[in-house]
């Protein structure tokens, strides 16, 4: 006996099987990136007032970056009805599209981590505050774009009504830092959940792209032997791929404009 | 002439390719459930095995504490170094051990016994089916598997041992505990997380895609739909359980603070952290996996509890809907009652209520459950034999455990008893003479099925008598002690606290109930001992044991038993069709007193 409803659907359900499995895939991600969120929320509430920071990520970046994704799902839309249309060519090159945008994707969010592992903020020995990337290491000084701030607090909301964020080159002598400590994940907890999610988020992204970078490449052979599998196929990962897109159109409005 | 120039060819590449199939893709890297399903059952009872031994080597310390443990002793010096001693277990290396008990007999013992390796190898072939949905990710479930449970065993030999927190690992103490044990327990339980997720799926999609034509979902054996239910409580609770392993492996690794508050004092020093977590949060993701884990570990029991009960009363299952009614309700009740092991967190009085109130109506769709299997019986000619045996033994001692949970699921009495002795006793009774029995009982049942050899009869009963009477000795002591406000987890056993170190004192543990320990530390080890004729009877009888006579020794009527023993790869020599429900016993007016799912004929509903 060989397994069933491999390729055509089962009549009750109207699903074959890989499509199924990747939905019940699906439902137990949505736990996941759901349980991600819950945390976010928790911590947001339970943080002191004034502690939640907001402004700390650009939003033409992020927005640009939703663009990026959003085109992404439709050509893999374009991919797989490319494949029921009997169309390879085509959906050759809608993929190809899908593979280059996911690419072009982590290499916005590379950037964006970049840029926030190179920004500091420094505890000076006079209870200010200096906040920036560095532009210079001197030997008694550090050169830095940014700004210096008499309270914390200041650094956390750079949307409140009447600031206006002036950075400029400022120097701080080494003798005077106390402590400097990177944008990283152990800066703040709104950094650590936002690393965590848009991390988790990007291996998403960079494995659904190895998936079908795969079926573009050595496993399209299969469109000369099994044509309906190799579709059901596209469909599957491309479902996935969907999720994937769905789950940053959540990141973005929670992380970024929140 | 067509059809006959057809099947001759496919015959052979069928048989060539069985004779192709090495050692290792035979018996290793196998796609076929039912080697998967026993590559799991193997793995599991080892780990079985281990996790008893690492509570030998715990009840040894609380009943002698900081003797060293005779025989392991220097075993453990060797292996652990200054956190044994001249071989005598020490507070850390008791906490460690403390914590990979619960580990191991959870995640890597009971689940992959009850829900993979019983799902693998029956589920399939009770509904029908030629193998799972996705063999594949089969394997790779199994493999995922094997990775996590290495990785924790690993543990035990990093410096500063393994884990130490418990099996809950509750931050910040398991975020500020310095062993890396605790990063490779976060590590291996990423992938039995992902070995648990892989398998839910495959069980959801074949029992959904996969039923043989005419199994309707009412005609579902009651085993099927226990697992069914299970799969998806895996699929759905275990990604937060994920989710919060990753932040606290960012904690460890990252030095982020989700689980760890604002003003952290580490060892009498401020933490160096940037602060504003919650420690709440880890307890609430944890026991949203935690809870639902609970039915994880007892309803793929009850699922053979019923088999076996509907084939030894020769009756049909009393209430079959209600049994599958009370599942499905039992599975979503499940995901709302998780804050009930919270109580003393500080989470609030109102939270407290409403997670008391669902506790409390999740107890209903258990009586169901139990109640039609106790029904069930009434006016059977039952046989008695040994699986029997241990689902006769089942159904009450399951009552003790879940009856035992009510005080608990009270806010008021659990102020008393959290955290006793009381608490372990409890779930050891739904899991040990519960689940541990149902998992015996299934082993005895399927095992004619699997070898075409049955157990042996005496030794089996043996088996039974002997774990039935020490198993009760071990764990009824403990609802004593935990009521006179024995506390859990105190690695020489609450003697600090007791009545002999300061006498007078109120509460103080009395001398009878620290000597208890005694009493339980030799109930053990003799319960140890009645595992011995269970170990040989079961490898003996492979090659030994009495042939079972038939495909069907039982006289079963669900479709497992309608195949070749054992059964090919495929499983069925023709698809079956399905004519009628699970349990056409003793029907009126038929030949025999029982009528196979796929057998036509005039009863046929």
């Amino acid at each position: 006996m060989d397994i069933p409803y491999t390729v055509q659907p089962r009549a009750d359900t109207g699903l074959y099987n890989a499509k199924l499995g990747i939905w019940l895939f699906l439902a137990s991600e949505v736990m996941l990136f759901g349980a991600l969120f819950s945390s976010y929320i928790l911590l947001r509430v339970s943080a002191p007032e004034g502690y939640w920071p907001h402004g700390w990520l650009n939003i033409p970046i992020g927005t640009c970056n939703t663009i990026v994704l959003i085109c992404s799902s439709i050509t893999t839309v374009m991919a797989w009805a490319s494949c029921k249309m009997n169309r390879f060519g085509r959906f050759k090159f809608w993929h190809a599209c899908t593979i280059l945008l996911a690419l072009t994707f982590v290499c916005i969010k590379s950037y964006e981590y970049h840029d926030k592992f190179t920004h500091f903020e420094f505890t000076l020995k006079d209870g200010t505050y200096a906040d920036g990337h560095i532009l210079e290491d001197k030997a008694d000084s550090l050169v830095i774009h940014g700004r210096r701030v008499a309270d914390r607090k200041e650094l956390f909301d750079l949307r409140a009504p009447g600031v206006k964020i002036v950075n400029s080159e400022i120097t701080i002598p080494k003798d005077q830092i106390q402590k400097q400590e990177r944008y990283g994940p152990w800066h703040h907890t709104y950094l650590a959940i936002y690393f965590t999610l848009t991390g988790l988020h990007a291996l998403h992204v960079i494995g659904g792209a190895i998936v079908i970078g795969f079926l573009w490449g050595p496993l399209s052979k299969q469109w000369q032997t099994d044509p309906e599998r190799f579709t059901n196929r596209i469909e599957v990962s491309g479902l996935f791929w969907h999720f994937v897109d769905l789950v940053w159109i959540f990141l973005f409005p929670v992380l970024y404009l929140l | 002439m067509q059809a006959t120039t057809h099947a001759i060819p496919h015959a052979h590449i069928g048989e060539a390719h069985h004779e192709e199939a090495g050692f290792w893709s035979k018996y290793v890297f196998s796609t076929d459930h039912k080697v998967i399903g026993l590559q799991y059952g193997i793995t599991a009872l080892s780990f079985l095995f281990f996790g008893f031994c690492l509570m030998l080597v715990m009840r040894w310390q609380i009943a002698h504490p900081s003797q060293p443990v005779p025989l392991v002793g220097p075993l453990l010096a060797a292996t652990f170094g200054n956190m044994a001693v001249n071989g005598a277990v020490s507070a850390d290396l008791y906490n460690s051990f403390g914590a990979m008990h619960g580990t191991i007999m959870v995640f890597m013992a009971i689940v992959p016994l009850a829900f993979a390796a019983f799902g693998n190898y029956v589920v399939p072939l009770q509904i029908g089916a030629p193998d799972m949905a996705f063999p594949r990710v089969n394997m790779a479930s199994y493999q995922a598997y094997v990775i996590g449970g290495l990785i924790m065993f690993v543990s035990f030999f990093v410096p500063g041992g393994p884990a130490q927190a418990g099996w809950t690992s509750y931050s910040p103490l398991a975020t500020s505990i310095p062993t890396d044990g605790q990063t490779f327990w976060i590590l291996g339980m990423v992938f039995l997380i992902t070995s648990s997720l892989l398998g839910a799926v495959n069980f959801i999609a074949t029992i959904i895609q996969l039923r043989a034509p005419g199994m309707t979902w009412m005609r579902l054996p009651f085993f099927v739909w226990a697992q069914f239910v299970t799969a998806f409580l895996l699929l759905l609770a275990f990604p937060p359980l994920e989710a919060a392993a990753v932040m606290q492996l960012m904690d460890r690794l990252a030095h982020t603070s989700f689980f760890l508050p604002t003003g952290l004092a580490v060892g009498g020093t401020l933490a160096n952290i940037s602060g504003g977590g919650s420690p709440l949060l880890w307890q609430h993701l944890f026991w949203f996996l935690g809870h639902p884990e609970v039915y994880v570990l007892i309803l793929p029991a009850m699922g053979i509890v019923a088999e076996i009960i509907a084939n030894n009363t020769r009756k049909p299952l009393w209430g079959y809907k209600s049994l599958v009614y009370a599942v499905l309700i039992l599975g979503f009740l499940s995901f709302i009652v998780w804050a009930h092991h919270m109580y003393l967190t500080g989470m609030g009085t109102r939270v407290a209520t409403f997670f008391q109130t669902t506790t409390m109506i999740i107890s209903i769709p258990s009586v169901i459950i139990l109640t039609c299997m106790f029904m069930s019986l009434w006016g059977g000619s039952i046989r008695f034999n040994t699986p029997m045996l241990f689902v006769m033994a089942f159904l009450p001692m399951f009552g003790i455990g879940g009856l035992t949970g009510l005080p608990l699921g009270f806010n008021y009495s659990d102020l008393h008893l959290h955290d006793t002795y009381y608490v372990i006793a409890h779930f050891h009774y739904i899991v040990a003479p519960g689940t541990i029995f149902a998992m015996f009982a299934g082993v005895y049942y399927w095992f004619p099925k699997i070898t075409g050899r049955m157990m042996n009869e005496f030794w089996g009963k043996v088996h039974f008598w002997t774990s039935f009477v020490f198993m009760n000795a071990v764990f009824q002591p403990m609802f004593a002690q935990g009521m006179a406000g024995m506390l859990r987890r105190m690695a020489d056993g609450g003697a600090n606290y007791s009545q002999a170190k300061v006498p007078g004192a109120i509460g103080g543990l009395s001398a009878s109930i620290m000597g208890l320990h005694t009493y339980i530390l030799w109930a053990a080890v003799c319960l140890g001992l009645a595992q011995i004729p269970f170990i040989i009877n079961l490898f003996w009888s492979i090659n030994n044991g009495k042939k079972a006579g038939s495909d069907n020794p039982w006289q079963a009527t669900t479709l497992e038993w309608q195949t070749p023993t054992p059964p090919p790869h495929g499983n069925f020599a023709k698809p079956p069709v399905v004519v009628r429900g699970p349990y056409e016993y003793s029907v009126p007016g038929h030949a025999t007193d029982f009528t196979p799912q796929n057998q036509a004929g005039s009863t046929a509903e």
